[in-house]
């Protein structure tokens, strides 16, 4: 039964798919030829199904970001396919991309990098309504409101400085422009990172609740495994630029083909107690 | 408020220490007067006690701040004249030289360096990249005289000074066409020169800000590319641009000395040069002090546009 359940997930269509991805960033050298080259991507096929947490996990230097901006259309890939909603989009220009971006949207890590710090907190929030051209005048502000409350942030605050903000409300912010147009897909590349444990666990039940209420598809890039177990449905590991298994997270993690998943599986799981703390308290 | 006290302390530490230096230096502007034998020993004495020159270094310095306070800045010796009027026509000049140049080079700089930031690591990109190290590593100097020398072979300009001989007879538009004729030169030897170290950091900072995650956002959100260099990524990359537009202010009268005397400018340059071989003190200490009130105001003018430009400068 279990075993036919788990085929019918298989058959379903991934939301987002890559076929044999590949980048290489290369820089000439001074003073001789040829080029110093990094391969981020080899042959990259991943599969990120429809409604799910899909986590993208490994080290540092491993590729997961780069694999982020090109699903995230930041980067070209050299080679390979990314299928998104059942059509190839990597060759796409940028006219043709231009409505896609609503449906692909990136919350970074750097949190005060990643918001514009000459905006207001509200401003932030409509940039990107304004240049998809989704609302004009009153109701974009209307709306950026809307989405500061939904994200738990106070709309008295929308005329703050991102950097007036603390790390975990920052984060918040950012999330609120991230949905602003109503993605299918949310890359998370690592922006739970760099925030103490209980802001982390706050920001993940936000995310949770709002996949269920906007049935968003994530990718959550991260190194914490402890942080995957508690959320991810899917696990894909990356090492030296491939993706060295992939599979639902309880098979991955109960039986870890790959070396390298065993030895990222020894880290500390110390995010679980306090994840399950503030569920707990988030119920009450 | 702390601000004023520090310039009017930065002042006058820069006076004392021009007057303290140019004591230690030997011989003074009568010296010479010692080897003509017309001259008598009477006569320079008497001279020399007129300007006050046989007190100590501590009453000369004293009555030379009273003189400030009056509005004179001292007496020149060679000019015989209050060295404010002499300062003030020069210094006119000066910054009719390096407002122009100033005002012609931000522009091309910002143009050229947001250029090749745009496409950093291409062929135009390197093109610009190598042309701006040439012109860097050219001396002021020889970009002059090369430019004289062009000006001269090609008789296209007039070489030398700031108007033609007959300017006093020319209808005004005349006039100005003349007075442009003869900025050309030192004009483009100072936007020469001062160039590539504008290109370089509109180029390294606009860089460093585009790779930065908000642009990245935005570019996820589609934004054009126009706009995201435009209104993004150039007010973020603003804040040490600013520094240096403060320091090219700051240098507006000192940084066309070496151009204004080959190029024969009459501006504050020449005057300086010819001031400090007469051993004219308070001309060398007047120009000197101006060129310090424009530094203070320079990095002062550069202070308050962060301010108004960098909200996180704002925050702090």
């Amino acid at each position: 039964m279990g075993t036919e359940q788990g085929a019918k997930r298989a058959i379903k269509p991934a939301l987002v798919r890559t076929r044999a991805l590949c980048k290489q960033y290369g820089q000439h050298r001074l003073f001789s030829r040829g080029k110093f080259t990094v391969n981020a991507l080899v042959d990259v096929d991943l599969e990120i199904p429809f409604g799910g947490v899909t986590a993208l996990v490994g080290e540092s230097g491993s590729g997961k970001s780069t694999l982020a901006l090109c699903l995230g259309m930041l980067e070209k890939p050299d080679r390979g396919e990314i299928w998104f909603e059942g059509s190839e989009i990597s060759r796409w220009g940028a006219r043709k991309l231009a409505p896609l971006r609503s449906k692909i949207q990136m919350v970074f890590q750097d949190s005060a990098g990643a918001l514009n710090p000459s905006f207001t907190a509200a401003e932030i929030i409509e940039e990107p309504l304004e240049i998809q051209r989704r609302e004009t005048g009153r109701r974009l502000r209307a709306r950026a409101c809307e989405l500061m409350e939904e994200v738990g942030l106070s709309p008295e605050w929308a005329k703050r400085s991102p950097l007036a903000l603390s790390g975990g409300q920052r984060q918040r912010l950012a999330i609120a422009r991230a949905i602003a147009l109503r993605p299918t897909f949310l890359i998370l590349d690592e922006s739970v990172s760099g925030l103490d444990l209980s802001t982390q666990a706050q920001i993940l039940n936000l995310l949770l609740n709002l996949r269920a209420t906007h049935s968003l598809t994530y990718l959550l890039i991260s190194h914490d495994l402890s942080l995957v177990g508690q959320i991810a449905d899917f696990v894909a590991v990356m090492h030296q630029g491939r993706i060295v298994e992939q599979g639902p997270r309880q098979q991955v993690f109960a039986s870890p083909q790959h070396a390298h998943t065993r030895e990222l599986l020894g880290s500390v799981r110390i995010l679980e107690s306090a994840f399950r703390a503030a569920q707990a308290g988030g119920r009450s | 408020m702390r601000r004023a006290v520090h310039a009017v302390l930065l002042l006058l530490g820069a006076s004392i220490l021009c007057f303290l230096l140019s004591d230690l230096a030997p011989g003074s502007f009568f010296d010479e007067m010692k080897l003509n034998p017309q001259i008598s020993p009477y006569t320079i004495a008497a001279l020399r006690s007129a300007y006050a020159l046989d007190q100590p270094l501590a009453i000369r310095y004293g009555r030379w701040v009273k003189s400030v306070l009056r509005g004179e800045w001292g007496y020149s010796f060679a000019y015989n004249a209050p060295v404010r009027s002499l300062l003030v026509v020069r210094a006119r000049n000066t910054l009719l030289l390096t407002g122009f140049a100033s005002v012609l080079a931000w522009p091309i700089a910002l143009l050229l360096g947001i250029w090749a930031a745009n496409r950093a690591d291409t062929w135009g990109d390197r093109l610009t990249m190598g042309g701006t190290a040439l012109l860097l590593s050219v001396p002021e100097l020889v970009l002059s005289l090369c430019l004289l020398y062009l000006a001269i072979r090609t008789h296209a300009l007039p070489v030398g000074g700031m108007v033609s001989v007959s300017f006093d007879r020319l209808d005004p538009w005349a006039r100005t066409r003349d007075l442009a004729m003869h900025l050309i030169v030192p004009v483009t030897a100072l936007v020469l020169s001062s160039l590539p170290i504008l290109v370089r950091h509109v180029r390294s900072s606009m860089i460093e800000v585009l790779k930065a995650p908000f642009i990245q956002a935005a570019r996820g959100h589609g934004i054009g590319r126009t706009r995201a260099l435009l209104r993004y990524a150039l007010p973020a990359a603003a804040n040490p641009l600013i520094s240096l537009f403060g320091l090219s202010v700051a240098g507006l009268l000192s940084g066309s000395l070496m151009v204004e005397i080959v190029t024969g400018w009459p501006g504050l340059g020449p005057l300086l040069l010819e001031a400090s071989f007469a051993r004219d003190l308070y001309v060398v200490v007047g120009v000197v002090l101006a060129s310090t009130v424009f530094m203070i105001s320079g990095s002062l003018l550069a202070d308050v546009m962060l301010v108004i430009a960098d909200p996180r400068v704002r925050v702090e």
